[in-house]
C-alpha cells in the first residue's frame, strides 16, 4: 500500500510538469500580450515606452527562457507577481493574507462549491436511492423531471429571476455580494445571520443546477444493484425491506459516487466565471477569467498549477477511496 | 422520500425565515423631489462598478475604475473646469513665458497629505521623475518626456521648460504626476503599499479596500476647499450589468451608468421617477466606420463620401442607442470649444451615393445588384470587437443600408487582442467600425499626422494630408485658445471632406443617482466634477447606510 502511495506521487511530478509546460506555451499562444492594457489604443503610448514595458515584464524574452523563470520560481513555491497594473503577488490574489479568511478569494470559492457540493450530495443520494426503489413510478419520473429542469435551465437565468422575485419585490433576500454594508455593526450572530443570508440565493441555484450528475449516477448504479442476486437473497432471508434497501444495496450502490466525489475535488477551487459575476462573488473564477482576458500570465499560471495538482490529488485520493472501501479493489 | 421532503422542508423555511429582512420600502412612500433643504453633512454615496480598480497611484494605472477612485483620492497642479478650461487645483495660478517654452507653476500653501505632511514643489519634482524613470511602468511618459528642465524654485514654485512649445504640456500636469515624496521615496513605486493604500490629499481618503467587493472611502475633513459634505463613498464592485440594476431596484446602490435600454425603457416607471434622478450628457468618446486607405476599394474619395450619403446616421443613433447619442460630424464632442459644427455634412441621399459611385466607375452591368468595376464586385468587410453589441448593431444596419445602393459588406467580430494585434497592427482589414476615447485636451496628432502610420501607431487607417499635419503641428505649438480653434476647426473641415473615417456617433453618458442627493448638475465633463458639493439632506440620511 505504502509502496504504491510512494509510486502515485513520485507518477505526479513529470504529469504535473507537463501540464504546467503545455499550459504556459498554450496561454502564450494566444495573440496579445500582457501590456496591451495599456498600449492597444492608446495614443499616448511611442515604441520605445511599449519596448520599456516589454523589458520590464520580461516579454522580450524568448518563450523558453520565460518558462524556465517561471519554473525556476514556482519550485520555490512563488508564483511571482502578477502582470496587471497592481503588480500584486499572485499568492497574494489567490489567497491574500491581509485579509481575514472569509474574504480570501480562495477560501470564498471554496467554502461556496463545498457547501453546494454537500447540498447535492445531500439531496441527490437520497433522490437516486428512492427512484430507483420506485422505478418508473410517478415519483421517480417528478423528481427526474425536477433534476433534468434543474440541469437545463441556464443558471444566469434562473438566478436572475430569483433576484428579481426575492430581491426586488419581497425584499427577502439580499441580490448580490457576500455581506451587507452594515455587516461591521452587527452583532455576532447578525454578521452570521447576514452572511448565511447572502449565500441562500448562490447555493439554491447551484445546488438546484447541479442535482442531476449524482442524482442519476446514484438512481443507475442502484438499480444496478437491486438485481444482484445478493438482494434477492437478503430478501428471501425475510430482512425488511429497510434493511435490503439502505444497508445491503446503498452502501454497493455508493462506489461510483465515490469516483464523482473525487473528480469535484478540483472543481472546489474553479469557480464559473458566470456565476460568480452575476452574483457578484469574489471567487476563483472571476481572477482567473480577468487574468485570461488581460493576459495576465503569472495568475493563469498560478491557478492553472493549483487546479492541476489538485484534480491529481483529487484522483489519487479517489483511488484510495476505492482500495479502503471495496476489498475487490484492495486485493489486486 | 420523507428525507427528500423533509430537505425541501428546510430550503423553504430557511427561505421563509428570511422574509423578516427590511426592505427600503418604507422610503418609496417619501418623495425625494420635493421641497429644498439647505446642506447637511453624513450621508453614503454608493457607486456600483463592473471593474474594480488595480492600483490607486494614477500613473500606474490604465483602467476607469481607478482613475474614477484614485481621482477622489489625488488632486493635480490643473483640471479642467466645465468648459473644459483649464483651472487651477493644486496650482493657484502659473505663468507661460511669451515665447511657450517655460511654465511656472505657483502651488497653493498648506495643503497636507491626509498622513498630516505638507505638500510641497518636491512632491511634483518626485512624481516627474518617477514618470519619466525606465523602471515606471506607466503609460504617460510621453507628455512628460517633452520637458527639457525641471526645477523646484522654492517650497511653492515649480517650473518646466520645454524644448518646444507644446500645448497639451499644460493639462497634463493633473494628477499623475503628484506623489508623496515622504512615503515613495527611495522604494520600488510597483512594490509600494501605497498602490492600495493611498495617501493623497483629495476630497476622500481610502479607509477600507475588500477585494472584489468594494472600497470605502470617508470625507477628508481638511480637504483644502473645504470638507466634503457626504461622509462615505461607497465604491461597490458588481461584475454583471443585470444584477447592477437589480441592486439599484433593492436599495443597495444611489448610483450607477444605465444602459440606453435601461435609460429609456426599464427606468421609465413610476418608481424611478420618484426615486431616482438620471442625466444625459455627451460622453468623450465617438463611434466611426475608419477605411484601410490603402485598400483599393476605398483609395477613391468619392466612394468614401458615396457611403457616406448611403448611411444614415441618425437612423443609427435611434436604433442602436436608443436615440441617446448625437450624430458625429468629426472627431471633437459637440458643446466643447474645439468642436466645429459648420463641416461638410452627408445627409442620407441614396441616390446621390449612387451617382457618386457611378462617376467612380462603380456600376451594376451583370444585374446581380451589386455594384462592380472591371469586373469585381463592390464587397468589403467590417471588422469590429467582439462584445461590443452596440457597434455589430451598428455595423448590421450599415450593411442593410450599403445593400440598397448595391455594395454587399460582410460582418466579421473578434476578440479584441487578436483583433488589435492580428488585423490593426497588421492593417489586415478593409473596414473597421471602432471608437475614440478623446481627452479634453483636442491635441490628437498620433491619430491622424501621416507620420504615425507604423505597425503598432494609430494612423492605421493610413490618412495622409500635408495641409492636415501642418495644422496638427500648429495647434500643439501655441497656449493661445484662439488659434489653437482656429487649427482644429480647419483640420475638421478638411477631414470632412476627405472622409478617412465616417464619423457615426457621440453616444451620451447616461448616469442615473437617487433622488436622495442633491447638488448634481449635468455638465460638458459630467456630474461628478463637483461631488464633494453633493450632499443628502438631514431627512433623508439613512442611519444604516453608514458602512
Amino acid at each position: 500500500m505504502l509502496a504504491y502511495l510512494v509510486k502515485r506521487l513520485l507518477e505526479m511530478i513529470p504529469t504535473l510538469l507537463g501540464i504546467t509546460l503545455i499550459s504556459f506555451f498554450i496561454i502564450h499562444l494566444a495573440p496579445g500580450k500582457p501590456t496591451d492594457i495599456y498600449t492597444a489604443m492608446n495614443p499616448k503610448i511611442t515604441p520605445e515606452a511599449r519596448e520599456r514595458l516589454d523589458k520590464l515584464y520580461n516579454l522580450d524574452k524568448p518563450i523558453t527562457v520565460q518558462y524556465w523563470l517561471w519554473l525556476k520560481k514556482v519550485v520555490k513555491l512563488d508564483f511571482g507577481r502578477s502582470f496587471s497594473s497592481d503588480r500584486r503577488p499572485v499568492m497574494e490574489k489567490i489567497w491574500d493574507t491581509h485579509q481575514p479568511l472569509l474574504e480570501r478569494r480562495l477560501f470564498i470559492t471554496f467554502m461556496i462549491n463545498l457547501l453546494s457540493m454537500i447540498i447535492i450530495f445531500a439531496v441527490a443520494i437520497p433522490i437516486g436511492i428512492t427512484s430507483a426503489v420506485r422505478q418508473n413510478s410517478l415519483y421517480d419520473k417528478v423528481t427526474t423531471t425536477t433534476v433534468f429542469f434543474g440541469f437545463a435551465i441556464p443558471s444566469f437565468w434562473l438566478a436572475l429571476l430569483l433576484m428579481i422575485l426575492f430581491g426586488v419585490y419581497l425584499h427577502w433576500l439580499p441580490i448580490s455580494g457576500l455581506k451587507s454594508m452594515d455587516y461591521d455593526s452587527l452583532s455576532l450572530l447578525g454578521k452570521i445571520w447576514d452572511r448565511t443570508d447572502h449565500l441562500i440565493l448562490p447555493l439554491f441555484v447551484s445546488a438546484f443546477t447541479g442535482l442531476a450528475g449524482a442524482s442519476r449516477y446514484m438512481r443507475s448504479s442502484m438499480l444496478e444493484v437491486i438485481r444482484q442476486d445478493y438482494i434477492t437473497v437478503a430478501r428471501a432471508k425475510g430482512l425488511p425491506e429497510k434493511t435490503v434497501i439502505y444497508r445491503h444495496a446503498a452502501r454497493n450502490a455508493l462506489l461510483p459516487i465515490i469516483t464523482l466525489f473525487g473528480l469535484s475535488i478540483p472543481g472546489l477551487i474553479g469557480g464559473s466565471v458566470i456565476f460568480e459575476n452575476i452574483f457578484g462573488i469574489p471567487g476563483m473564477g472571476q481572477l482567473f477569467y480577468m487574468s485570461v482576458m488581460m493576459r495576465d500570465y503569472p495568475t493563469v499560471m498560478g491557478i492553472l498549477t493549483i487546479g492541476a495538482l489538485l484534480t491529481l490529488v483529487g484522483n489519487l485520493m479517489a483511488d484510495i477511496g476505492y482500495m479502503m472501501i471495496d476489498p475487490r479493489i484492495r486485493a489486486r | 422520500m420523507k428525507r427528500v421532503l423533509c430537505l425541501l422542508m428546510v430550503l423553504t423555511v430557511g427561505l421563509l425565515v428570511s422574509g423578516c429582512r427590511k426592505g427600503p420600502s418604507g422610503e418609496t412612500l417619501k418623495d425625494f423631489k420635493k421641497g429644498t433643504y439647505p446642506p447637511a453633512y453624513g450621508g453614503t454615496l454608493v457607486v456600483g462598478s463592473i471593474g474594480e480598480p488595480r492600483v490607486l497611484i494614477p500613473m500606474l494605472s490604465g483602467d476607469s475604475a481607478s482613475q474614477d477612485v484614485a481621482g477622489l483620492i489625488f488632486n493635480g497642479l490643473v483640471k479642467y473646469d466645465t468648459d473644459l478650461r483649464v483651472v487651477g487645483d493644486l496650482a493657484k495660478s502659473w505663468d507661460i513665458s511669451p515665447d511657450g517654452l517655460v511654465i511656472t507653476f505657483h502651488l497653493r500653501k498648506g495643503v497636507k497629505w491626509t498622513d498630516g505632511a505638507e505638500f510641497t514643489a518636491d512632491d511634483v519634482m518626485f512624481g516627474y521623475k518617477t514618470i519619466i524613470s525606465k523602471n515606471t511602468p506607466t503609460a504617460y511618459s510621453e507628455d512628460f518626456k517633452q520637458v527639457k528642465k525641471a526645477e523646484v524654485v522654492d517650497k511653492y514654485t515649480f517650473r518646466v521648460t520645454y524644448a518646444k512649445p507644446f500645448a497639451p504640456a499644460l493639462t497634463s500636469w493633473g494628477n499623475l504626476v503628484v506623489l508623496p515624496k515622504h512615503l515613495l521615496e527611495g522604494g520600488d513605486i510597483t512594490k509600494s503599499p501605497l498602490g492600495r493604500n493611498p495617501v493623497g490629499m483629495g476630497p476622500y481618503r481610502l479607509r477600507k479596500w475588500i477585494s472584489g467587493q468594494e472600497l470605502i472611502l470617508d470625507s477628508n475633513r481638511d480637504y483644502f476647499e473645504g470638507r466634503p459634505y457626504i461622509d462615505h463613498y461607497v465604491y461597490r464592485i458588481i461584475p454583471d450589468p443585470a444584477t447592477m440594476f437589480l441592486e439599484l431596484q433593492a436599495g443597495g446602490l444611489d448610483m450607477m451608468g444605465l444602459t440606453p435600454l435601461q435609460y429609456v425603457k426599464q427606468t421609465n416607471t413610476a418608481y424611478f421617477r420618484r426615486n431616482f434622478r438620471k442625466f444625459r450628457y455627451p460622453s468623450f468618446v465617438y463611434t466611426y466606420l475608419g477605411f484601410n486607405l490603402k485598400y483599393p476599394l476605398f483609395k477613391d474619395r468619392r466612394v468614401r463620401q458615396a457611403i457616406a450619403y448611403a448611411i444614415d446616421k441618425q437612423e443609427i443613433v435611434d436604433v442602436v442607442l436608443f436615440g441617446l447619442g448625437s450624430v458625429a460630424t468629426g472627431p471633437y464632442v459637440p458643446h466643447t470649444w474645439p468642436y466645429n459644427p459648420n463641416v461638410k455634412r452627408y445627409p442620407y441621399n441614396p441616390e446621390k451615393a449612387k451617382r457618386l459611385l457611378a462617376g467612380a466607375g462603380w456600376r451594376d452591368t451583370d444585374g446581380d445588384g451589386i455594384l462592380d468595376k472591371d469586373g469585381r464586385p463592390f464587397e468589403f468587410t467590417i471588422l469590429t470587437n467582439m462584445g461590443n453589441t452596440s457597434r455589430t448593431n451598428t455595423a448590421t444596419i450599415i450593411q442593410w443600408r450599403l445593400a440598397k445602393v448595391g455594395i454587399k459588406v460582410h460582418i466579421r467580430a473578434i476578440e479584441w487582442s487578436t483583433f488589435i494585434n492580428e488585423y490593426i497592427d497588421k492593417r489586415r482589414f478593409q473596414a473597421v467600425i471602432l471608437g475614440w476615447q478623446i481627452g479634453p485636451d483636442p491635441d490628437q496628432y498620433d491619430i491622424w499626422y501621416s507620420g504615425k502610420t507604423k505597425e503598432k501607431e494609430f494612423n492605421f487607417v493610413s490618412y495622409s494630408n500635408p495641409e492636415v499635419d501642418a495644422l496638427l503641428e500648429e495647434g500643439r505649438r501655441t497656449f493661445n485658445i484662439k488659434e489653437r480653434k482656429k487649427a482644429y476647426f480647419k483640420i475638421q473641415e478638411i477631414l470632412a471632406g476627405d472622409l478617412p473615417y465616417i464619423f457615426l456617433y457621440v453616444p451620451d453618458a447616461t448616469p442615473i443617482v437617487s433622488a436622495r442627493f442633491r447638488g448634481m448638475r449635468a455638465t460638458p465633463i459630467g456630474i461628478t466634477y463637483n461631488l464633494p458639493k453633493w450632499y443628502v439632506p438631514k431627512p433623508f440620511q439613512r442611519p444604516g447606510m453608514v458602512p
